[in-house]
This record gives C-alpha cells, sequence and structure tokens, in this order.
C-alpha cells in the first residue's frame, strides 16, 4: 500500500498536463471554469484533441484501442483533466456504448463503430428511459418488429440527455412482448437521421434544454444494427448502468467544485469579511471536503481492487449514491455563498452566451440555476433510492 | 390561549383560498409571470376591494384593524398559488414602514392611497457587500440645502419596476456597518438620476438593480427619524419574515399534496410508487416537515407584535431557521419523488422548489437567523 | 388567536407551582436536574401527593375524578412541574389503563379500578409486547384459556416497564387461536401477586434495570378482570396507544432539557472561555431549542382542536416521532458538551445516593448513559418507523 507516486506516475502526470495546456481550446477551458453551459462542439473540439491523443477511450482494454492505463494513470488523468478545466468527456459513445460493442458486438460491428467513437466523430445519445419506464426500465415499451432484414421501430424514449446534437441513439427496444419483461428486450444501434425519428425538447427547471422526447414512427433498423443477440438485450442494458455508474460518482469534479466554492467564499463579503471567515459556513465547506475525501477513497480502493483482476460489484452504486449527494451539496453551498445575488434570472447569458452584463458577480447568475439542475443526479442513472434498493438486495443480502 | 380562527378571519381564509383557485391555476399563472409587468393590475385592483391591502393596518392609519394573523392567512394562501403580484413589498414592508415611522402627512400622501390599490412600494435596501446585514449599507445620502442628495447601489430591489416610490435606506452619518446613522427616504420612482436594471427573479418574479446618481429629494423625503431608521428596518423585515414563512408554509403544502397526488398515481414495477416504504416515510417526513413550519409560523405571527424587540425578533428567527430546514427539506423531496418529472419546467413541483429555495435566501437563510437567534437565547 | 394567559390561568399556575415546591422532595428534585436515576419512592411519595389534591389523574373527566381542566390547565400543569423538577407520571396507570377502564369497564371495574390509580395506592405496568411481538403487536401468543369463571393464563411478556414495581399488569392476551390476529385478543387485568407470575429483570446498555420479562405459567384470572368483551381487546389497545403517543412528545421535560443543557454549556470550559462562547456548539442548541417549540406550538395546536370538540388524528404520530428524535438530540448534545469527561462510568453516582465524588463536574456521569438510554425513545410506544407508517396509511392514504 502506497499513497505517494511513482516516478514514472509523476512524469505521467507532467505528461498530461502539458497535453491539456496545448490542446484544450482557451475558450472552452474558460467556459469550464467559470461555469457556463457548453455546446456540442466545445465538446467536440475537445473530444477530438483527446481522440487524436488516443485518450477519449481511456477506460479501454488496449485491443480495442484504449492506451491501457493502470488505475493510478486513470486516477491521475481524470484528476489533471479536472484541475485543468477540461470539460467532463460525454460518457454516451465512450462509456457506455463502447464498451457494449466490444463486450457484446461482432468483429463487423466494432470495426463499423469503435473507431468514431474513439476519435469523437460521431455523437451517441442512450434511448433507455420511456414515460411509463423509468425506475422500471424492463417494463419498456417501445417495439422492434422484424421485417425481412430490417426491424422497424415503433415508441418513444424520453429524457434523452443531449439527443438533439446526437447522430446515433443506442435503443432498448421489446422484441419479444410475451416472454417476461427482462426476457423480450434487445439492444439496438439507430441512426438518427433515420425517417420517422422526430426529437422534442423538455425544457428544464433552470430553463435550460439539455433533455428530449425521441419518438419513433415506423423507423427502419437495419438487422445488422442488432447488438448481442435478439431478445438478449437486457445483459447489455446491466453491463452498461454497471459501468455508468463508475463514473457517475464525478470525484474529481467534485474536488474542482469545491475549490471554486472556496473562491467564491473568498470572494463573497459578510459582516466586512470574507465570507470564508464565517466559522459556520467554513465548516460547511469542511464537512463536504471530507465527504469528497472519504468518497475518493472509496473509489481508489475500488480501482485498486481491478488492479488487481477484480470486477466493480454492486456495492459500486454506494459511489454513485454518495457522490451524486456531494455534487448537490456543493451547488447548494455555492447558491448560499452567493446570498440574494442567487435570485436574478438571466437566460440570456446563462444560454445564449449573450453579452448582458451580469448582475452582481459575475459567477452569481449560475449559483440557482446549477443547484435547481443538480437535483437531477439524485435520480438519473437509476434513482438513489433504486442504488439502495441494489446494495440492499444484492451486496446485504435483504 | 386560543389558537383557532374568528368567523372573520375564516371568511378571509376562503376569500384568499377562492382568489387562488379562480386565478391562480397553474397556467393562468405561466401567463401572468409572461405578461410586462409581470403581476396582473385586475387582481391588485381586487385586492383592493376585497380589502386586503388595508387589512393589518389600525383604523387610525386608515386600515381595518386586523394584524400579522390576517397577513399570515393570506400570505399562506398566496404561497399555495405561487402568487406573483408585490404584497410583500408594497403592504408588508413599504406599507408596514410607513404606518410605522411616517408623518401624518405621509400615511395621508402614501399609506391612503396603498390601500386603496393605487399605489405600490419597493424597498430598497441590499447592496452587493451587505449579505444579511441590515446594518452594512453604504449608499449614501447628503445634505443638499434643505433636502438630500442620494448616490449608490442598491440590488435585488423586487417590484422597482412597478413601485411609484422607492423606500431607499441610505447612510447619513456613522461607519460601515454601523446601525447608528441610517436614514430611510422615500423616493419618487421617476426621480432624476436613478436608473434602473430590470430582470425576472428565479421564481418568476421581478426585482431590478438601482443606481443612484445624485438623486436629490426634499427633507420631507425622509421617513422616520434621520440616523434613527435601523429599528424600523428591522422590525419590518422581522415582519416581513413572518409574512414570507406563511408564504412558505403554503407553498410547501401545495408541493406536499401535488407529491403525494403524483406518487399515489404513477406507477412503476407495476404498483404506484407510494406503495414503497422509503418513500412513504419520505412522504412522512415531509407532512411532518410542514406541520412544524405551520406551527413556527404561527407562533411567529402570534409574538411579532409583541412589545419587547427581543422577543419578536426571536420569533422571526426562529420561525425563519424553521421555514430554511422545512422548505428545503420538503422542495428537494418533492423533486426526488417525481423522478425525472421534478427537474422539467412542466410540472408546478420545481416552481414551488424554486420559491421555496429563494425565500430561504431572503433576509437571512436558515444559518443567518440560527446564528441571530443563538445569539440572543444565549445573552438572555 | 392568541398566546397569552388569562388571569386566572396565571393564578391557576401560581397554585402549581406552590404545590410543587411544597410537595416534592428536594432530593427527587435534584435527581431530575442532574440527570439521575429514581427509585421507586421518588416516583411514589410524589404521585402520591399529587393524588392527594386530585391531581395525579388530571386528563380524566370529572365524573371520573378527574379535576376537569381546560387544555390550558393541562398544558400549564405540565409545564410548570416540568420546570420544578418533578419526575413524570408514570403512566401506565392513570394515562394507560384508567381511560381504558372508564371507557370499556364495567361499573363495577370502574368503583374497584379507578379510586387505586387515581391516588396511586395501586402501581400498573404494561404487558402488551412479547418476544415475538414487538411492532406487530397482533401477533402476540399469550393465551388465555377460560375455565369455569377464570381465565388460566399461559406466556410471556417483554420490555415490561416498571413491573419489578408493579402490584397490577394490564394485558394482552390471546383468546381465540381460529381468528384473525386482531380479532382473537382480549384485555385482562392481572395482579401481580398471582401464584405464577415471575418478572426477570432486563439491563439496559447503561447498566439501569427499568425493564422486564413477565412469565405466565397457568396464573389463573377472574373473568370479571376482563375489560371489555372477550376477543375485543385490540380496540382497547388501539385506544390506549393512541392516548400514549400524545403525552409521549415529552416536550416539557424537553424544554428543561434544553435549559439544563444551556446552564452546562456555559459551565464546560474551553479554549479558556466556555462553551457557550463556541457559535458552532450554542447554534446547535438554538436548532435544538427551535425544533422543542415547533414540537410544541403543534401540540397546542392540537390541544386547541381537542378543546373545540375535535379528537387528535393519527398525526399525533408525528409528534411522537418529533418528540422522541428530540430527546435522543438533546441527550446528545449534552454529552457533547461533557466531553471527554463522559467516559468514566459512575454507577454508584447514578442509581444510589451514594457519597461518591463524582470525576469531573457534577453532571458529568449521567451524560453518556442517558444518550444510550434515550436510545429507547424512538423504539417504544410503536417504533418512529411504525408511527411513519401509521401517518403513511391512516393520513396520507399511501
Ligand atoms: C437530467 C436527466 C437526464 C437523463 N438522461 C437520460 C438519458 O440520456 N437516457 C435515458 O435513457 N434516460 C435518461 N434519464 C432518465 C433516468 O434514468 C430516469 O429519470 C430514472 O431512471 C428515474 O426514472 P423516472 O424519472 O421515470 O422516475 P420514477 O421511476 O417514476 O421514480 C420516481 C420516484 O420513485 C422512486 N422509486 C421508483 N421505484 C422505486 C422502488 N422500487 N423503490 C423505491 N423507490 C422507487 C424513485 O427513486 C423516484 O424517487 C435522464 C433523467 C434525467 C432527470
Ligand atoms: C425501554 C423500553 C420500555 C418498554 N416498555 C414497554 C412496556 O412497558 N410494555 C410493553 O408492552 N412494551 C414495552 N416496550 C416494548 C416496545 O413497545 C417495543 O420494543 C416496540 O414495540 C418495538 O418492538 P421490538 O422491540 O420487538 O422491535 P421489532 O418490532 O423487532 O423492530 C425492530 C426494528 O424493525 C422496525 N420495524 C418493524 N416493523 C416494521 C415495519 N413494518 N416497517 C418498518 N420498520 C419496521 C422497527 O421500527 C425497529 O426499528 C418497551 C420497550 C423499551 C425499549
Ligand atoms: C407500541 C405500538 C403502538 C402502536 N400504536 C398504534 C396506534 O395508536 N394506532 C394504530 O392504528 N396502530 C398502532 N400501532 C400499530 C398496530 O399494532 C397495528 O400494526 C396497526 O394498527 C395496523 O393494524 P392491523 O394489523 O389491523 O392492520 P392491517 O392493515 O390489517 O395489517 C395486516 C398486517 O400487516 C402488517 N402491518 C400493518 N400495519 C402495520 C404496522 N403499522 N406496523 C407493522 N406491521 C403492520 C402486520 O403484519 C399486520 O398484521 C402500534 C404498534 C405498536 C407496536
Amino acid at each position: 500500500m502506497d499513497l505517494a507516486f511513482t516516478p514514472e506516475e509523476q512524469k505521467f502526470a507532467d505528461e498530461v498536463r502539458a497535453f491539456v495546456r496545448a490542446n484544450l481550446p482557451a475558450d472552452v477551458r474558460d467556459k469550464v471554469k467559470n461555469g457556463k453551459h457548453l455546446i456540442r462542439d466545445d465538446y467536440m473540439r475537445w473530444q477530438q484533441a483527446l481522440g487524436k491523443k488516443g485518450w477519449l477511450v481511456y477506460t479501454w482494454p488496449k485491443k480495442h484501442g484504449g492506451p491501457g492505463f493502470t488505475p493510478a494513470q486513470r486516477y491521475i488523468f481524470e484528476n489533471i483533466c479536472a484541475e485543468e478545466y477540461a470539460p467532463g468527456i460525454i460518457p454516451f459513445g465512450t462509456k457506455m456504448v463502447g464498451p457494449v460493442i466490444y463486450t457484446f458486438g461482432t468483429e463487423a460491428q466494432k470495426e463499423k463503430y469503435l473507431p468514431a467513437i474513439r476519435e469523437s466523430t460521431v455523437w451517441w445519445c442512450q434511448g433507455y428511459s420511456e414515460p411509463g419506464s423509468g425506475s422500471d426500465l424492463a417494463s419498456l415499451r417501445t417495439k422492434a418488429e422484424k421485417d425481412g432484414d430490417h426491424y422497424i421501430v415503433n415508441g418513444s424514449k424520453t429524457w434523452n440527455t443531449m439527443g438533439h446534437w446526437a447522430d446515433w441513439i443506442f435503443c432498448l427496444v421489446r422484441t419479444d412482448s410475451k416472454a417476461k419483461p427482462q426476457e423480450g428486450i434487445s439492444f439496438l444501434l439507430i441512426d438518427m437521421k433515420t425517417p420517422g425519428i422526430t426529437v422534442k425538447p423538455i425544457i428544464m427547471a433552470d430553463g435550460g434544454h439539455e433533455v428530449n422526447e425521441v419518438f419513433f414512427d415506423n423507423v427502419k433498423v437495419p438487422v445488422e444494427n442488432l447488438v448481442g443477440k435478439e431478445n438478449e438485450g437486457w445483459t447489455c442494458a446491466k453491463f452498461l448502468l454497471a459501468n455508468e455508474r463508475l463514473g457517475i460518482a464525478a470525484v474529481p469534479q467534485s474536488k474542482r467544485g469545491v475549490e471554486a466554492l472556496k473562491d467564491i467564499a473568498r470572494a463573497e463579503q459578510d459582516d466586512g469579511k470574507p465570507l470564508i471567515e464565517n466559522q459556520s459556513f467554513a465548516e460547511k465547506i469542511a464537512d463536504l471536503e471530507i465527504q469528497v475525501t472519504a468518497l475518493e477513497f472509496t473509489e481508489l480502493r475500488v480501482l485498486s481492487q481491478m488492479a488487481h483482476g477484480g470486477q466493480p460489484g454492486p456495492e459500486v452504486s454506494g459511489l454513485k449514491i454518495r457522490g451524486s449527494e456531494i455534487q448537490q451539496r456543493i451547488t447548494e453551498l455555492t447558491m448560499e455563498a452567493v446570498g440574494e445575488y442567487a435570485a436574478p434570472y438571466l437566460p440570456g447569458l446563462l444560454w445564449q452566451g449573450t453579452n448582458e452584463a451580469p448582475v452582481g458577480p459575475e459567477y452569481a447568475h449560475l449559483a440557482a440555476p446549477r443547484y435547481f439542475n443538480t437535483r437531477k443526479t439524485t435520480i438519473y442513472g437509476g434513482s438513489n433510492e433504486i442504488q439502495k434498493g441494489i446494495i440492499s438486495k444484492m451486496v446485504l443480502g435483504l | 390561549m386560543d389558537l383557532s380562527l374568528s368567523d372573520e378571519q375564516k371568511q378571509l381564509q376562503e376569500a384568499a383560498e377562492r382568489f387562488v383557485r379562480d386565478k391562480y391555476a397553474f397556467d393562468a399563472r405561466r401567463k401572468i409571470a409572461a405578461t410586462e409587468r409581470g403581476w396582473l393590475p385586475e387582481n391588485w385592483a381586487q385586492f383592493a376591494e376585497l380589502g386586503w391591502l388595508g387589512m393589518a393596518f389600525s383604523e387610525e392609519d386608515g386600515g381595518y384593524g386586523g394584524g400579522p394573523i390576517e397577513t399570515m392567512i393570506v400570505m399562506e394562501q398566496f404561497g399555495k398559488g405561487l402568487v406573483l403580484e408585490p404584497f410583500l413589498p408594497t403592504v408588508v414592508l413599504g406599507g408596514g414602514m410607513i404606518a410605522r415611522a411616517g408623518s401624518a402627512a405621509q400615511k395621508e400622501a402614501l399609506l391612503a392611497p396603498m390601500i386603496e390599490g393605487k399605489k405600490q412600494f419597493a424597498f430598497a435596501w441590499l447592496e452587493r457587500q451587505s449579505r444579511y446585514n441590515l446594518a452594512d449599507v453604504s449608499l449614501k445620502a447628503t445634505k443638499e440645502g434643505t433636502g438630500w442628495s442620494l448616490s449608490g447601489h442598491k440590488g435585488v430591489v423586487y417590484n422597482a419596476a412597478s413601485a411609484d416610490e422607492i423606500i431607499v435606506l441610505a447612510r447619513t452619518g456613522g461607519s460601515a456597518r454601523e446601525p447608528k446613522g441610517l436614514t430611510l427616504f422615500v423616493v419618487d420612482a421617476k426621480a432624476k438620476g436613478l436608473s434602473r436594471r430590470d430582470y425576472p427573479t428565479q421564481d418568476a418574479l421581478r426585482a431590478s438593480e438601482l443606481t443612484f446618481d445624485k438623486v436629490s429629494v426634499g427633507a420631507d423625503a425622509v421617513l422616520g427619524k434621520v440616523d434613527e431608521a435601523f429599528p424600523v428596518v428591522e422590525e419590518a423585515v422581522d415582519r416581513a419574515i413572518v409574512a414570507l414563512c406563511a408564504e412558505a408554509t403554503g407553498c410547501m403544502d401545495a408541493i406536499n399534496a401535488g407529491t403525494l397526488e403524483y406518487i399515489k398515481t404513477r406507477k412503476q414495477f407495476g404498483v404506484p410508487i407510494g406503495k414503497f416504504q422509503v418513500l412513504q416515510h419520505r412522504m412522512v417526513d415531509c407532512f411532518t416537515n410542514a406541520q412544524e413550519a405551520r406551527s413556527m409560523t404561527l407562533m411567529a405571527s402570534l409574538k411579532i407584535d409583541d412589545k419587547d424587540p427581543t422577543v419578536r425578533a426571536k420569533a422571526a428567527s426562529g420561525a425563519k431557521v424553521q421555514i430554511g430546514k422545512s422548505g428545503k427539506f420538503c422542495g428537494q423531496s418533492a423533486v426526488q419523488m417525481h423522478g425525472g418529472m421534478g427537474v422539467t419546467d412542466e410540472m408546478a413541483v420545481s416552481h414551488y422548489f424554486k420559491r421555496l429555495t429563494m425565500i430561504d435566501l431572503m433576509f437571512g437563510n436558515q444559518q443567518h437567523h440560527l446564528t441571530r437567534y443563538s445569539n440572543l437565547a444565549m445573552a438572555a | 388567536m392568541d398566546l397569552s394567559l388569562k388571569p386566572e390561568h396565571k393564578a391557576f399556575a401560581d397554585e402549581v407551582r406552590a404545590f410543587a415546591r411544597e410537595n416534592l422532595s428536594p432530593a427527587t428534585r435534584e435527581k431530575t436536574f442532574s440527570g439521575k436515576h429514581y427509585d421507586r419512592d421518588d416516583h411514589m411519595v410524589w404521585q402520591k401527593a399529587l393524588g392527594k389534591k386530585g391531581w395525579l389523574a388530571y386528563t380524566w373527566p370529572k365524573k371520573y375524578g378527574g379535576p376537569g381542566w381546560d387544555v390550558t390547565q393541562r398544558f400549564l400543569f405540565e409545564n410548570v412541574l416540568a420546570e420544578e423538577g418533578a419526575p413524570r407520571i408514570l403512566p401506565f396507570g392513570p394515562k394507560m389503563v384508567g381511560p381504558v377502564i372508564y371507557t370499556f369497564g364495567t361499573e363495577a371495574q370502574k368503583e374497584r379500578f379507578l379510586p387505586g390509580i387515581r391516588s396511586s395506592e395501586v402501581s400498573w405496568c404494561q404487558g402488551y409486547s412479547e418476544p415475538g411481538a414487538g411492532s406487530d403487536l397482533a401477533n402476540l401468543r399469550t393465551r388465555a384459556v377460560r375455565e369455569g369463571d377464570h381465565y388460566i393464563v399461559n406466556g410471556q411478556k417483554t420490555w415490561t416497564s416498571f413491573a419489578h414495581w408493579g402490584d397490577w399488569i394490564f394485558c394482552l392476551v390471546r383468546t381465540n387461536m381460529d381468528a384473525k390476529p386482531q380479532e382473537g385478543i382480549s384485555f385482562l387485568l392481572i395482579d401481580m401477586k398471582t401464584p405464577g407470575v415471575t418478572v426477570r429483570p432486563i439491563i439496559m446498555t447503561d447498566g439501569a434495570h427499568h425493564v422486564n420479562d413477565v412469565f405466565l405459567d397457568n396464573v389463573k384470572v377472574p373473568v370479571e378482570n376482563l375489560i371489555g368483551k372477550e376477543n375485543e381487546g385490540w380496540t382497547c389497545a388501539k385506544f390506549l396507544l393512541a392516548n400514549e403517543r400524545l403525552g409521549i412528545a415529552e416536550v416539557p421535560s424537553s424544554k428543561r432539557g434544553v435549559s439544563v443543557l444551556r446552564k452546562i454549556a456555559r459551565i464546560e470550559p474551553q479554549d479558556g472561555g466556555t462553551l457557550a462562547d463556541d457559535p458552532a456548539f450554542t447554534a446547535q442548541i438554538a436548532d435544538i431549542d427551535l425544533q422543542v417549540q415547533a414540537l410544541e406550538m403543534s401540540e397546542l395546536r392540537v390541544l386547541s382542536t381537542m378543546a373545540q370538540g375535535g379528537a387528535p388524528g393519527p398525526e399525533v404520530s408525528t409528534l411522537k416521532v418529533r418528540g422522541s428524535e428530540i430527546q435522543q438530540r438533546i441527550a446528545e448534545l449534552t454529552m457533547e458538551a461533557v466531553g471527554e469527561y463522559a467516559q468514566p462510568y459512575q454507577p454508584g453516582m447514578l442509581f444510589h445516593d451514594t457519597n461518591e465524588t463524582p470525576i469531573g463536574p457534577d453532571h458529568a456521569p449521567p451524560a453518556a448513559p442517558r444518550y444510550f438510554n434515550m436510545r429507547k425513545t424512538s423504539i417504544y410506544g410503536g417504533s418512529t418507523e411504525i408511527q411513519k407508517n401509521i401517518v403513511s396509511k391512516m393520513v396520507l392514504g399511501l
């Protein structure tokens, strides 16, 4: 056991930092640093730079084109990217469908889809949830019926994150209505440009547009877009959800968030002194920082297990639960630090990137919208109630 | 000791309930929020007609002799409907300070028309650095002939764009953050040298940044005594806090009712999600939190007329702590129990959540009032 | 609406205070304020004094020998007694079985049992819980079989508070094995001196002896000791539980607890001053103080509804939940205030009137034992989880 990095790891850290500094577009870095919303192109420019370097799919094994990082290297890579204000990597291609394809896909599928994911030339989105199937995902109803060498897909998906920017969607569809719910589901890749697909925005509580409804009206999908066997899509789905949960703890982002919070607490005045000198407030930050440290060490323990050949078990659900709560707490305290100046709602500045001057300090108008928006983290990717249900059943045997 | 409503108070409650039911259906509210003013003159006229604008003022002041309980009753219903009309800045704060500190002439010129629905106010105290310290005021008023000249900045002034008069807290003496040396001025909203930047707030109200550039006012613009405004402001804000607590109580009732309905109807795994015990217990906790909020609001409404300022301050701070805590709990829980629907703009739940969140930030959050209460309680 | 007291109520409060000062032994009073355990005499001497004055059964209607007070008088009575350091009235007779007897009993039963309860000449205990029937009370198994004009009772009760002081026990027993669980239960009064009744102590985490197992081995109980009809005991049981829950919030003693806590904070040294100078700690006291106020106000609202002729609904369960959490929190903060000096275990100081000098300040020895002991409050009288189930079902309709 050793917490210190080896000289090689140090060297690697330097290399990552140098790379990020040289390749992260300055305007993107600024947006991330100031908590602004990013557009598709912001993500793409950064992800393509990473892709060129071979680092975008940093969790993939070497044989599928990953860099073959050790757990320590992954940790270093994620942390330095966050410290340097790189945007989070969009997970739908790299962390979700990519691993499903290289695990369950045919050689032809791997050849067709993996390069574009590695290079970030195609934007993917996730079509799991439906209006009637949220936590109870297996009850999904979107139907795919075989018609010669095509499936005809009908139904609707919802909560589709960034579907309005996506080129492709991976969907869970029902291919057998008579089987047990979990046994009639298939995993299908669908080109978003196929006729019959309509994307309709859902506006969030903070006024933003990040999720959508996606409607499928007699959408023709070639059978070779089926991943794994027909009616065995649930296996892919569960594999993917377990992967999703690991990244979702967002520890490096939370560490960055705590630092940003401290900066704000230094800038904000309270009784003629910086807010950070208010003991009660400082204690709240301290409490949060300790929670982040506890989460980070738990994640490191999981990574270390994996480095020794173990698989992450259902206990990673615990990481998602605490990680999401911590993300929420950061936004809550940030809003508290901003105080009454969190009240002004400036959608222009927030969404359209207008030149409108902020009311109060630059960071103020973002505080409340972020707080409202971040309520999502305990809901998506399997709500915290569902995660606790999983731990209770799978880990505790209840 | 008696905690029941009188017959008149029950009627008032029913009238306010009816108003909210008739005028503040969720979609109707959305439309009102999108109007230029952000509230409806016809609703304001109806308040005047129903006597709500004058109910809390004494008969000598031209009111109808009610008090904090009447304000509580109406504000609670306003909370249920997320009512947008500027009752708090105009009546509770503006009217309250004029009634408390105004001269006979000022009452005649300002309070009487306010009660008739013909004048609205805004209260400008906050500045960029103030946070929750009411005395942290640096906008300066300097003597200018018989009158005064005001220069400086005020922030997040609710209803400034609709107000006829802005009631401004300015420094006329003393040093930074000193309670002594503060004076209230009644400034014509269209005064020369006063400029505004208007914006909506997170919860669909309207507020403004105000810049005062040598705004001249007469000696008669002073509300109360020069340099002695602090106790007036402190009391007015304590009263506003109690009114806000009542509004929050209404919000909590509404958000809880909506959530309860939702978990009874939303089905997953073949059953209404309200069958899951974690949600049941969380819903019970919401219910308990709202009960406590109602209790503390009632306590504060009953004590806010106390002659002892410490009793008053403890009551207001105590209630505000509870509302901060309960509001956050009910708001966050409601969103969580709605799942994805909870974070959309589409459902009422997110709008109540936003209002509850903003109420916590107004006039001192939970932490601030816990400290204030603690200091007062330890001093006793 | 108003919170102020009428002159006659003020006079009443004065009368109660004068009575308490005259009749409460200084030694008992001292135990209250220092958090030590009472012995049987502390309770009995005090209760008999109240009984003589006609105040012990203060919640009873006049016609059964209660003082016929209005809700304000009850409120004042409870508060003044708590302020004066009186032990709480043991509820088993006056608040539990008494009301059951005057509501469901025959005239003969009323004549026989009520006077002894009013005067505290007879002390009672509650025989509901069994090893296999805790939260699921209806699952109880203690059997009563009719034999002529007697029942023969066999079984075991557990958690029986103060059974070792009790002259009588009121029991739920099963009289019909074939009916639905709730429909085969009867409510029986049993003299503890009857042959076959054995009491065995259960020692609590803090070393105290409050609760017992009660074994019933062929105990012969006259049929006239049955309250209500045979097999309808569940009605009495539920009636009693609802009564129990209102008093159980313990607001007056929590108010006293907060003021004791403030006193301790002013004594406990810290950083050259006292703990009272520590804003983080005093804010926690303020927080619990406010919780007590909210609870008191909620209770007053219920009392006010009752004064208008309404009955307390199942929502009083929430008072029990919050009341028990508050009692626990006060004990927790008191222990926190004492700090490291909470560690020495000094049973002599807790249970006996020894002359031993305490290690650390006088208030230190009971701090940790009280904290451990108070964990019971969210378990007994229907656990917090059970109360929430009740509210969820009865109030929210879930
Ligand atoms: C911002 C956002 C982005 C999203 N992005 C995507 C995406 O890109 N692709 C995609 O497919 N999906 C996406 N989702 C959907 C997400 O996965 C679902 O919202 C989530 O699974 C919850 O489902 P639901 O919203 O229908 O809530 P429901 O399932 O209706 O749940 C409502 C409440 O009931 C609780 N509950 C439900 N079942 C149980 C139970 N058995 N025990 C205890 N409690 C229970 C839940 O925890 C929750 O509190 C996104 C959601 C959000 C909010
Ligand atoms: C100090 C003390 C004094 C007592 N005095 C008396 C007395 O004088 N007379 C008497 O008859 N009894 C008495 N009791 C017993 C008391 O009423 C029981 O302890 C109580 O009803 C809980 O039962 P249990 O201990 O068997 O716990 P269990 O019922 O085994 O409960 C264990 C845990 O499971 C939870 N649980 C159980 N069912 C559910 C459910 N459906 N949903 C969610 N959670 C659930 C409980 O909340 C608890 O957390 C006393 C108890 C104590 C601790
Ligand atoms: C100390 C104590 C105090 C209580 N106080 C009250 C009270 O004042 N009023 C009141 O109505 N109930 C109270 N209860 C709960 C009571 O024992 C019953 O569980 C409840 O009233 C439901 O009655 P039932 O069994 O006829 O319900 P049904 O709905 O017919 O229950 C069928 C079965 O479901 C389970 N169940 C249902 N409700 C509960 C529950 N609340 N807890 C655990 N399991 C349950 C049980 O296994 C029960 O046998 C208390 C319980 C305890 C231990």
